[in-house]
């Protein structure tokens, strides 16, 4: 009786697997072909995202961004007439999880544009899907240069729309230096966060070659309760400014265990911090911090107040920075699109790289020959529970 | 000196959270021989219960002793619930199995809750529970709309963190010439110590401890002794995840971010912490989260902070190496 | 002549699963081979750890970290080498002995990792040996993004895609058949007494300590090739890959299947790898599913999918039962 049990499940799992097999394959010729072919009247644009896992607020938050832009293009009336369809896949924060997503989006869905993912450890095991198989990936906000450049070679079909580390880096030292100048910082940073990780490493190559001092150099992993231990560390060092470019997530409990420590420096950060959930979590403390960021929520520009009206409109919430660039990714994506000469994965490939100042909510985008994008950086602070504009930093 | 001394408090204040988490581990294990993952989503359960109870009550903006006390009791009877409810549905039906298919569901419960609660909540996708329901064509009472709409905030809460409010004011004092304390601190060590105290009474003194001393040495003869086994188990588990209630409040309390995956590293710090100070001993689990916490805070501030984790559980294997029963363990002597 | 007959059993499988491996290979698009190739490394994860936890009953829970060790070893050597051709060889043939020395470079270092965990295992057991476990994986993490030449966070990128479906098939082949060999031999006989009963086993005379380390280092250097093989396919390889939840899914699979089960542990593998899958479409919901599905397997059948049965050993006999119902 037993083994019989067995054996029916062990049909049933096969018959899964079959099936599962199967469908993909009545397909393989088309897939052969590089480019995708135009999805008929609809266009289809993939994402990969971290809808789960440690890291899922930031997925969800691009998801919420895309959605918006999909659905602002629709009610328009869609691209030349198509409208847009968006297929979401989630990576649960797992490099392996995100390769086997973008290839199934690329090959069996035949997305028509890719996007995502968050961080670059997952944007990286991306890139080369859609590399070999001609489909365009723009990814919203993985910041490690090796995404768009592998090797000195940049990758055909691999775009951002956000800075790159060197960039963000250089800005806050820069800011350090010459605005807030001061010449002894202390370094805080998530050790298994790789955009962490890069802004940290620019940061003091360039705040050394300022002629500053990094007094301490310390980190703490993302999802930590406690950051005493290196906050008291550092205090004892006795730095002006402490630079902490991790994720508003953990920056917001930093600030207040640095002032439970009667500490009073100004904290300073990246782009990563863009939350109102920073003045909530961070309240008093985090008031007097500055951060680089791509756009200034308090700018009373048309297309920056919109965009959040929209948002908050739409999912009840103040959009965060992450939504912002997931907004963008899939705007410029769609705006290259509706220039693009035909619906192949190679036109729109061109037609991306030629963008040049798109206004995104972001920043005003151009996209360079790294396939990077270009635009200011602007330096804001935490002021009376809202970030308010100090400085601008071009490229 | 100043700087060791505030190391010291530093350690000992997240040392006391491993030991609150590690108490409730250690109580499941020593009865049950079973490794609980589930407890440290019970945890964050709990301070997600005690964030809605606060927010209903309004005590980020007036926050008052009553209420706080309504916030503690709150959370603690939704984690005495759950922790009911999992050992109920999951792990006795399996109970007579072989351990490690205990601790395969117990990896599910944990699973369940923690991307249960990532999920995006109903509110923000513009639909509430109820009319869900109904375009599935299922019939909806009355009072659960009611429900729904009195939610305090969105259910399920979804990935991002949110901020706990204080249950009770925060208070900073700087003693001995710059070391800072507050009053968190001193609060959650001392109901760590006395939860210890209380419950190697409860072990020791009562007869629920002598029923629970029986089941954990051998089940089936406390059965035929007479000792009502299930019921035993089950207000173990209830007396566990109560606990972790009392720890995640005043966690939260103190470090005012909370989200569905906050439980994953304390709870798997606290189970280093319970392993440390010999599992199933109760005075072990205080002194082996209280170890733990000063072990990780040295590393961090004397050493590379980035190797912390990796020097603290460096360390826990060489005292395991020289105490494989940990801390406060007993020897158990094999017999054939 | 019976050494023959053995020699013959080991490499048999491997001359019938190459062919079809190639047309397999062939017949598959990208998207179907990638997930072939993560049923596949998943397969070789779930019975090398099998070894330990269901052969030997030891409880490991820090199966990542050797797949870390054999994914870095390989990933350095194949970038290291990618512009080297072994000389008189074709440079495509070049790649593939590369790649394969790498593979077997890997194995080699995860399987000195697994001597240093293994030797803790003499002392400790149950609870105590996974939590060393656990730390060890952790602490291998932790030294792996504070290494430069590792890449820290990032890890290496760019790694040349030489894992497909012949090279993943392969391995499972030689995973399989290392544990079937394992347990038919007087060794797996070893392993099985101390599983039953350590005590008991050592009054027998087997060393039960030679025979923990033993087991450890096996299991661990299939982790290795798992983890080479899985990097080389999805070109990267980051920290973020081997963390303890990726240890716990595959204790997962191990225990699903049935403990000391092979064919469990490869249809476990193979169930749960293409389970979520399935059930990609699904967003956020796919893993509230996926956790419930995992309950109510464990519930239903507590000893596993298979118990500690093999589908080779089962099948035959519910066949020759159910012809026996007939007849009667």
């Amino acid at each position: 009786m037993r083994s019989t049990r067995a054996v029916a499940f062990l049909a049933a799992s096969l018959a899964v697997a079959a099936c599962q097999g199967k469908k993909p394959e009545a397909e393989a010729p088309a897939a052969k072909a590089a480019a995708p072919a135009p999805a008929g009247d609809k266009i289809l644009v993939g994402h990969v995202g971290s809808m789960t896992g440690s890291e899922a607020t930031f997925g969800q938050s691009t998801d919420q961004g895309i959605k918006l832009a999909i659905e602002q293009w629709n009610a328009k009336g869609g691209i030349k007439g198509k409208q847009i369809a968006l297929r979401t896949y989630d990576s649960q924060g797992k490099p392996e999880e995100a390769a086997v997503a973008a290839t199934r989006l690329v090959v069996n869905d035949k997305v028509n544009l890719l996007l995502g993912e968050v961080a670059s450890s997952r944007s990286l095991a991306m890139a080369p899907v859609a590399d070999a198989n001609g489909t365009p990936m723009i990814t919203p906000s993985s910041t490690n240069p090796r995404v768009t450049k592998d090797k000195d070679k940049v990758r055909p079909y691999v775009f951002r729309v956000c800075f790159i580390d060197p960039f963000q880096g250089t800005v806050a030292a820069k800011f350090a230096r010459s605005d807030l100048k001061v010449d002894k910082v202390a370094i805080l940073r998530d050790v298994g966060n790789d955009y962490s990780m890069g802004l940290a490493d620019y940061f003091l190559a360039k705040f050394k070659e300022l002629g500053g001092t990094i007094v301490d150099d310390q980190s703490y992993k993302a999802g930590d309760q406690d950051f005493k231990a290196q906050l008291t560390a550092i205090k004892n060092k006795n730095p002006q400014v402490i630079y902490v470019p991790g994720y508003y997530t953990d920056v917001a409990l930093i600030a207040r265990q640095a002032r439970e420590l009667g500490m009073k420096q100004p904290l300073l950060g990246g782009d990563g911090w863009d939350s109102a959930k920073l003045y909530e979590i961070g309240g008093k403390a985090i008031e007097g911090s500055y951060y680089s960021n791509h756009y200034s929520p308090d700018d009373p520009s048309p297309r920056i107040q919109e965009f959040v009206k929209a948002y908050k409109a739409r999912f009840g919430t103040v959009p965060d920075g992450l939504a912002a660039q997931g907004y963008d990714a899939a705007m410029v994506g769609f705006d290259a699109m509706n220039r693009a000469a035909d619906g192949s994965g190679a036109a729109l490939r061109d037609a991306i790289a030629a963008t040049k100042d798109y206004p995104g909510v972001t920043g005003i985008i151009t996209i360079d020959a790294n396939h990077d994008a270009v635009k200011p950086a602007v330096v804001l602070e935490v002021k009376d529970g809202k970030s308010v504009f100090v400085t601008s930093v071009a490229p | 000196m100043t700087e060791f001394l505030q190391h010291v408090v530093n350690g000992v204040s997240l040392g006391t959270i491993y030991a609150l988490i590690a108490l409730g581990y250690t109580m499941v294990y020593g009865v049950l021989k079973l490794i609980n993952f589930a407890h440290g989503d019970v945890y964050m359960v709990a301070a997600f219960a005690g964030f809605y109870i606060a927010t209903a009550l309004d005590v980020r903006d007036h926050p008052t002793l009553g209420k706080a006390v309504v916030v503690f009791v709150g959370a603690m009877a939704v984690a005495g619930a759950l922790g009911w409810a999992i050992e109920r549905f999951a792990y006795r039906p399996l109970r007579n199995r072989p351990r490690l298919a205990t601790l395969i569901t117990a990896i599910g419960v944990s699973f369940l809750l923690e991307f249960g609660f990532q999920l995006p909540g109903l509110q923000a996708q513009g639909r509430t529970f109820t009319e869900m329901l109904r375009g599935l064509g299922w019939g909806v009472p009355g009072w659960l709309d009611g429900l729904v709409a009195a939610l305090p905030a969105d259910f399920p809460p979804g990935p991002t963190p949110r901020f706990f409010p204080e249950p009770f004011t925060r208070v900073d004092w700087t003693v001995l010439g710059g070391v800072h304390v507050s009053n968190y601190d001193v609060v959650s060590f001392l109901v760590a110590v006395g939860f210890m105290l209380g419950l190697q009474w409860i072990v020791y003194r009562t007869r629920f401890g002598t029923a629970m001393r029986a089941v954990s040495f051998d089940p089936k003869v406390a059965g035929l002794m007479g000792i009502p086994v299930n019921r035993v188990i089950s207000l173990t588990f209830v007396l566990g995840s109560v606990l972790a209630a009392v720890a995640a409040l005043l966690v939260a309390g103190s470090r005012p971010r909370i989200d569905p995956i906050m439980g994953l590293m304390p709870g798997l710090k606290a189970f280093v912490a319970a392993v440390f100070g010999g599992i199933g001993n109760v005075p072990g689990a205080m002194l082996g989260g209280i170890v733990l916490g000063l072990a990780e805070e040295m590393v961090a501030g004397y050493t590379v902070s980035s190797f912390r984790d990796g020097i603290a559980f460096a360390v826990l294997i060489l005292v395991l190496l020289l105490r494989p029963e940990g801390l406060l363990g007993r020897v158990t002597v094999e017999k054939v | 002549m019976r050494r023959a007959r053995l020699v013959l059993r080991s490499v048999a499988p491997f001359l019938v699963a190459l062919p079809l491996l190639w047309l397999l290979q062939g017949a598959s698009p990208p998207d179907v081979t990638i997930v072939l190739v993560s049923i596949a490394v998943n397969v070789v994860l779930a019975v090398s750890l099998n070894v330990v936890n269901g052969f030997t009953g030891q409880f490991s829970i820090g199966h990542a970290a050797f797949m870390a060790v054999g994914a870095y070893t390989a990933a350095l050597l194949t970038t290291g080498l990618a512009d080297v051709q072994i000389l008189g060889l074709r440079a495509d043939v070049s790649d593939q002995v590369i790649f394969f020395l790498a593979l077997v470079a890997g194995m080699a270092t995860a399987s000195v990792a697994g001597l240093v965990v293994g030797i803790p295992s003499l002392r400790l057991r149950g609870d105590y040996l996974a939590i060393v476990t656990l730390g060890f994986g952790e602490i291998i993490r932790v030294v792996i993004e504070n290494t430069r030449f590792l890449g820290q966070a990032t890890g290496i990128s760019g790694l040349p895609p030489y894992t497909n479906v012949v090279w993943a098939g392969m391995g499972v082949v030689a995973t399989v058949v290392m544990a079937r060999r394992l347990l038919l031999s007087t060794q797996g006989r070893a392993l099985l007494a101390i599983r039953e009963d350590e005590v008991a086993a050592e009054a027998m005379g087997v060393d039960t300590v030679g025979w923990k380390v033993r087991a450890f280092v096996i299991s661990a250097a299939f982790a290795g090739l798992a983890g080479a093989l899985l990097v080389h396919k999805i070109q990267l390889v980051t920290p973020r890959m081997f963390t303890f939840v990726k240890s716990m899914e595959v204790v997962v699979m191990v225990v699903l299947g049935g403990m000391g089960s092979i064919s469990g542990s490869i249809i476990a593998a193979t169930v749960l790898t293409v389970a979520l899958e399935w059930l990609r479409g699904l967003d956020q919901y796919r893993m509230v599913i996926f956790s419930m599905l995992l309950i109510v397997l464990m519930l239903t059948r507590p000893s596993g999918l298979l118990g500690t049965r093999e589908l080779w050993e089962s099948v035959p006999r519910w066949l020759r039962r159910r012809q026996g119902g007939g007849a009667s």
